[in-house]
């Protein structure tokens, strides 16, 4: 159970002081696929790095599992954010130098797991993700969809509570983003676990269980599934 | 813990330009001081070739001398004033002095006279031609055959020769543990011919070498031949206050003492700038690792590993490229003097870590400081 309360967060000074998020209150539940929809600029990526841990709030509270985690010291939120959340960045950021396998083994090299017991991992992960095939690639070798397919697995891979993807889909094409999807709701979501999505990507609408819409930095209520 | 550093080898090594300018940065750095320190060190040692190729335990001299390149003659009685102190075995007179050989096509070589005490030859050197013996023979002379016994003619034994107006005659030829630093032959004979045959001055005892009864003697010996006024020193002792001579009374120190320090920065200011670089590349590489959950720690431990890895790497081929210099040089000039030894080893190694550690420095500053916020902004 994740729950966001009035967290608000404010960038730059003076008169360039702006409000990226306004007050912003909601919450998950495990089993849940959460979506955040919103124009450009809208707010929605500074609230996900509130909610995994990464920016902290300039007010407000974020509970994750009965934890506040913007009021763990900053090892401690390391943690959190390596043993907690999975995070899909929406640019992938893999590492050019590593093979598929081993930027998907990184979350467990972190976790101080041994090497070879993180690449048994991370090629089940791959697995899951349908790239097994591929592992022994550099990303700069795979096309996006399966770029972005090494980004999930390298978030699941730690069996991580929360899962956070920005915006995944924008750099695919309406059918790859689809596949993706589906293949998040039917093999990634669980009962011990909630997905949040950050998108404005309309096609792929059908598959969230709840949809929020923000704008200006504020929580505009629900929308409907069908645009 | 291993697979953080297998990460940070691979990040490391996936930046090949980097890479190989960081460790040839480094090795440049450390060829350049150990080859200053090397020269130096070898200065200093074959400086001190007499002490050691002579190897009395004791040595007792004026107290102005500092170097073994010179001596100051001393009187008579002092030989025979140490040779009654208590706890000296045994004390003997050595003559070191500079000599003029006149070569067969005329020309003038100097050479270093050693003359060793008539009855015990204490101090002679090995022969690898010829018999002890014959140093008792009329103008007798030992060869050393070393880099300088071809500027002498490469003479045999019975070759004969002039040396400041007198007859000399080959009786034997000598091998000695370490070559002299000016590039003079040197040649033994007794010390009573030694003094005869060079210009005589008041005084003619250059040294006094002495033999402990045992260790323990030699302090009060040492306290003893102060009293006299005069200096005994341990031939380690006598080395160190030769080497501290080289180091602080002849500008050769300093100036090696500066071509290392510039060396030193030459190699900073590479990795230092190289390593900042690097980091500054894989700035977001940072940053996503850090959003993933590595704590600061991680990432400081990653860089030092990285910092390291080319350290060690720059400091082994830098080793290498100046010891196959030195070995080769060697091996082509006879009087080159440059050494390797552990304290230039370890002066380098100890430059390396410094390098290291400041390259270091600088990038975990900036990693630390990265917002991973800001890395999947982009
Ligand atoms: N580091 C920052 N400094 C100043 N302003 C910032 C910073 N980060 C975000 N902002 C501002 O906060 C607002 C929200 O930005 P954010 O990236 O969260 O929007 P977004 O909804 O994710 O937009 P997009 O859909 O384009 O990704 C924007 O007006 C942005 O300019
Ligand atoms: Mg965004």
């Amino acid at each position: 159970m994740i729950e966001v309360h009035n967290i608000s967060k404010w960038f730059g000074e003076g008169h360039a002081r702006t409000c990226a998020v306004r007050d912003a209150s909601f919450s998950v539940a495990h089993g849940e696929m959460l979506y955040i929809v919103g124009p450009s600029g809208s707010g929605k990526t500074t609230l996900l790095s509130i909610i995994s841990g990464i920016l902290r709030p300039d007010s407000g509270s974020v509970t994750v599992n009965g934890v506040d985690i913007w009021n763990l010291d900053s090892n401690a939120l390391a943690d959190f954010r390596l043993r907690t959340v999975g995070f899909v960045f929406q640019d992938y950021h893999l590492f050019p130098r590593l093979s598929a396998l081993e930027n998907v083994a990184i979350p467990l090299v972190l976790r101080r797991e041994r090497w070879e017991k993180g690449l048994e991992a991370a090629h089940l992960a791959l697995e899951a993700v349908g790239l097994a095939s591929r592992e022994g690639l550099s990303p700069k070798k795979l096309s996006g969809g399966e770029q972005q397919r090494v980004a999930i697995a390298r978030a699941i891979v730690a069996a991580p509570d929360l899962l956070i993807f920005d915006e995944p889909t924008a750099s695919l094409d309406g059918d790859t983003g689809k596949k993706i999807v589906t293949f998040v709701r039917d093999n990634i979501l669980s009962g011990q676990r909630a997905i949040i999505i950050v998108t404005h990507d309309e096609r792929i609408y059908e598959f969230a269980s709840r949809i929020l819409r923000m704008e200006d930095g504020q929580m505009t209520g629900e929308q409907e599934k069908i645009p | 813990m291993k697979g953080l550093f297998l990460l940070a080898l691979k990040l490391l090594l996936g930046d090949r330009g980097k890479f190989a300018t960081l460790v040839i940065g480094i090795s440049f750095a450390v060829f350049l001081m150990m080859q200053m320190t090397s020269m130096f060190f070898g200065i200093i040692q074959h400086s001190a070739a007499n002490i050691i190729n002579i190897g009395a335990r004791m040595w007792v001299m004026d107290p102005a001398i500092r170097t073994p390149l010179n001596s100051i003659p001393m009187p008579s009685y002092i030989l025979d004033a140490v040779r009654s102190i208590p706890g000296v075995e045994y004390a003997e007179p050595l003559y070191m002095g500079a000599g003029l050989v006149h070569l067969e096509d005329g020309t003038y070589q100097p050479v270093t006279i050693i003359g060793l005490d008539d009855a015990t030859l204490m101090g002679r050197p090995n022969l690898v031609a010829g018999n002890v013996l014959d140093i008792y023979r009329t103008n007798a002379f030992f060869v050393v055959k070393d880099g300088n016994y071809a500027k002498l003619g490469n003479p045999g034994i019975g070759a004969t020769f002039e040396i400041n107006d007198h007859r000399g005659i080959i009786a034997g030829i000598a091998q000695v543990p370490l070559g002299g630093l000016f590039g003079i032959p040197t040649l033994y004979t007794t010390y009573t011919r030694a003094t005869e045959d060079l210009p005589p001055t008041r005084y003619s005892i250059s040294y006094i070498l002495v033999q402990p009864k045992r260790s323990q003697d030699i302090p009060e010996i040492e306290e003893q031949v102060r009293k006299l006024g005069y200096l005994a020193l341990t031939n380690q002792g006598f080395i160190r206050r030769n080497d501290r001579f080289y180091e602080f009374q002849t500008a050769m120190g300093i100036n090696i003492l500066i071509m290392t320090l510039i060396s030193f920065i030459v190699g900073l200011s590479i990795a230092g700038e190289t390593f900042y670089m690097f980091v500054l590349d894989n700035l977001e590489r940072f940053g996503a690792l850090k959003a993933i959950g590595a704590r600061g720690s991680d990432l400081i431990r990653m860089i030092v590993f990285q910092a390291l890895v080319v350290g060690f790497l720059g400091y082994g081929l830098g080793v290498l490229f100046s010891s196959a210099l030195i070995g080769f040089s060697r091996l082509r000039i006879p009087n080159y003097a440059a050494v390797i030894n552990y304290q230039n080893l370890l002066l380098a190694f100890a430059m390396v870590l410094v390098i290291s550690v400041i390259s270091s420095y600088i990038g975990i500053r900036r990693v630390i400081r990265i917002d991973p916020f800001d890395v999947f902004r982009s």
